[in-house]
């Protein structure tokens, strides 16, 4: 059975109606809530500490698995581990996302630190969507720690978004990259009113041929703070491209660092950034084909951060 | 019927206050098709951007159909029913061109959008789902620009140099699709354009020069005489040997 307020959450973070078919893990309110394995995926709970193991045959193909987090208290201060070991060969989707309604004045926080091993030529697509709710003044939190090995000749996207709701967010990751594999990157961020967010992104391309690509659109309103730091080390032959783009409005603060380092001759590695307001012409534009000027603004960010 | 009535409009920079309109007074009727023609910075676009509501008038006024749209804002005036396509269109990141031509027109608009891709010379199958972003060719830009106008019902349409950077087999359709709108609407079309081709169109032409109307009438009697009459354009009358550093 699941309440209303889990149900929006889950419809918000994974586009989830009911509780799916096929492999799955909910986590509520600090705990485990409900794991299900198929025959090519199994979910097991850890041993030693909170979280999952998530164990994806070699050579899965078109599968995919939903690992939620939702909290709906306040108070609630949620730490999990979670490993996912992508098999030889496998294809599949992997959608977690992380859901706070809080309804009291006390912070609600979930800090999930995932490991991934993505193994030779396998193809992984992550998706993370955060998202906070809740009229009570306390704070929703989420500090997400993402450890990534990929392995020769596997395919990694990751597309992590967080449009509103989260009071402070601290993301970490790291990857691995060897031989002929490729990760890319994007982020989708917009803050409003007190809303703070970090980071930071270190991705070590160890391997011949390897490639990366980080992408960040995001959109920093009001008195918010936005703070992104992405890093492409490259330390052989190989690709790393970083673009930032932040559109900046009211009185918010935005800094973006981008770094590349390069350890070989071979390495080709580039960035870019740009930090700006909303083109004033835009804005005309769309008002000469009768939209308001707040029409015109929200279709304008709606574009970008799609 | 769009009058505008006595405008100067002014900016001011560091050098003082420039007049890039001048008392301009000039009256647009229904269903008519003019040229405005003239010298490089001569106010052609100013003149548009304050029919459209862009640039505030400094004084004077604007009457759309009776009524005194002097303080109305773009959307207010977009809404009413008048449209200009801009001589260099703002790209959209993240906006595709089926969606430009959704807003251009509302519900109908894509269906209807696709259409006018195809009169401007755009394949629509291949453009709908492009970003209107820096991905696009200048040509492919204007050509855009210029089908969200024609998706819309308007009273008057204005074109800010539709013709500019459109390759030759394009311009010949685009020239086109202005005849059968003309001929097939009741929308006042206005064209800013040094474009022979498009001055032959043309019911009246409107010679714009130095922030003023400067003639306005038949395009029989304006054409002729056009290049013979026009010492408009600002004679240099001292150069400049060095340049300070
Ligand atoms: N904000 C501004 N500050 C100073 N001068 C301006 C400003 N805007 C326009 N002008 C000047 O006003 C004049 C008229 O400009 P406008 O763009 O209307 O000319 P135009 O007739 O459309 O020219 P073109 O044929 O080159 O498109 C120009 O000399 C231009 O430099
Ligand atoms: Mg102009």
């Amino acid at each position: 059975m699941i309440d209303s307020i889990e149900k929006k959450i889950l419809e918000e973070i994974a586009g989830l109606h009911e509780i799916p078919q096929g492999a799955f893990s909910l986590r509520k309110d600090g705990e485990s809530a409900k794991v299900s394995s198929t025959a090519n995926i199994e979910i097991k709970p850890k041993k030693d500490k909170p979280g999952i193991d998530v164990i994806v045959k070699p050579g899965t193909k078109g599968e995919s698995v939903h690992v939620p987090v939702v909290i709906t208290a306040t108070g609630i201060d949620d730490m999990v581990y979670n490993t996912f070991d992508i098999g030889e060969n496998a294809d599949v989707v992997i959608v977690a996302g992380c859901g706070i309604h809080n309804p009291g004045e006390k912070k609600s926080q979930h800090d999930g630190i995932h490991n991934f091993i993505v193994r030779k030529g396998a193809r992984l697509r992550y998706v993370e969507k955060h998202y906070g709710e809740g009229k009570g003044t306390g704070e929703r939190i989420l500090n997400p720690v993402t450890d990534l090995i990929i392995e020769e000749g596997a395919y990694v996207e990751m597309e992590m978004v967080q449009i509103r709701g989260v009071d402070s967010t601290k993301r970490n990751t790291q990857a691995k990259v060897y031989k002929d594999a490729h990760l890319v990157i994007t982020e989708r961020l917009l803050t409003h009113g007190k809303q703070f967010a970090e980071s930071n992104v270190v991705v070590e391309l160890l391997g011949e041929n390897s490639t990366t690509q980080l992408l960040s659109r995001t959109v920093a309103q009001d008195n918010s703070r936005q703070i992104f730091y992405p890093r492409v080390i490259g330390k052989n032959k190989c690709r790393g491209h970083v673009e930032c783009d932040s559109i900046i409005m009211g009185d918010a603060v935005v800094r973006s660092i981008p770094e590349i380092a390069a350890h070989h001759e071979d390495a080709q590695l580039v960035h870019e950034a740009a930090i700006g307001k909303i083109a004033g012409e835009q804005i005309i534009k769309l008002m000469t084909l009768g939209l308001s000027a707040s029409e015109a603004e929200e279709t304008i960010l709606q574009g970008f951060l799609k | 019927m769009l009058e505008v009535k006595n405008v100067t409009y002014t900016v001011e920079d560091e050098g003082g206050t420039t007049e890039i309109l001048k008392n301009v007074s000039l009256t647009l009727e229904d269903g008519k098709f003019y040229v405005i023609t003239g010298p490089n910075g001569g106010g052609k676009s100013s003149l548009a951007k304050i029919i459209m509501g862009i640039y505030p008038v400094t004084s004077g006024s604007i009457i759309f159909n009776g009524k005194d749209i002097t303080t109305s804002d773009v959307t207010e005036r977009a809404r009413m029913g008048i449209g200009f396509a801009f001589q260099q269109p703002p790209r959209f990141k993240g906006i595709t061109v089926g969606e430009l031509l959704y807003l251009s027109a509302g519900e109908s608009g894509r269906g209807r959008g696709c259409n006018f891709l195809f009169d401007v010379g755009l394949c629509p199958k291949s453009y709908v789902d492009r970003e209107v972003n820096g991905n696009l060719s200048g040509g492919e830009l204007k050509r855009i620009e210029i089908a969200t106008l024609m998706n819309r019902k308007l009273d008057i349409a204005i074109f800010d140099e539709p013709e500019a950077g459109i390759d030759l087999w394009s311009f010949s359709k685009l020239t086109e699709t202005f005849r059968r709108m003309h001929e097939r609407s009741k929308t006042t079309i206005v064209i800013i354009s040094h474009q022979e081709r498009i001055l032959e169109m043309a019911d009246e032409i409107i010679l714009v020069a130095d922030g003023q109307v400067q003639k306005k009438g038949n395009k029989d009697i304006i054409l002729p005489g056009i290049y013979r009459d026009c010492n408009y354009t600002k004679n240099c009358l001292e150069r400049i040997e060095t340049i300070d550093r």
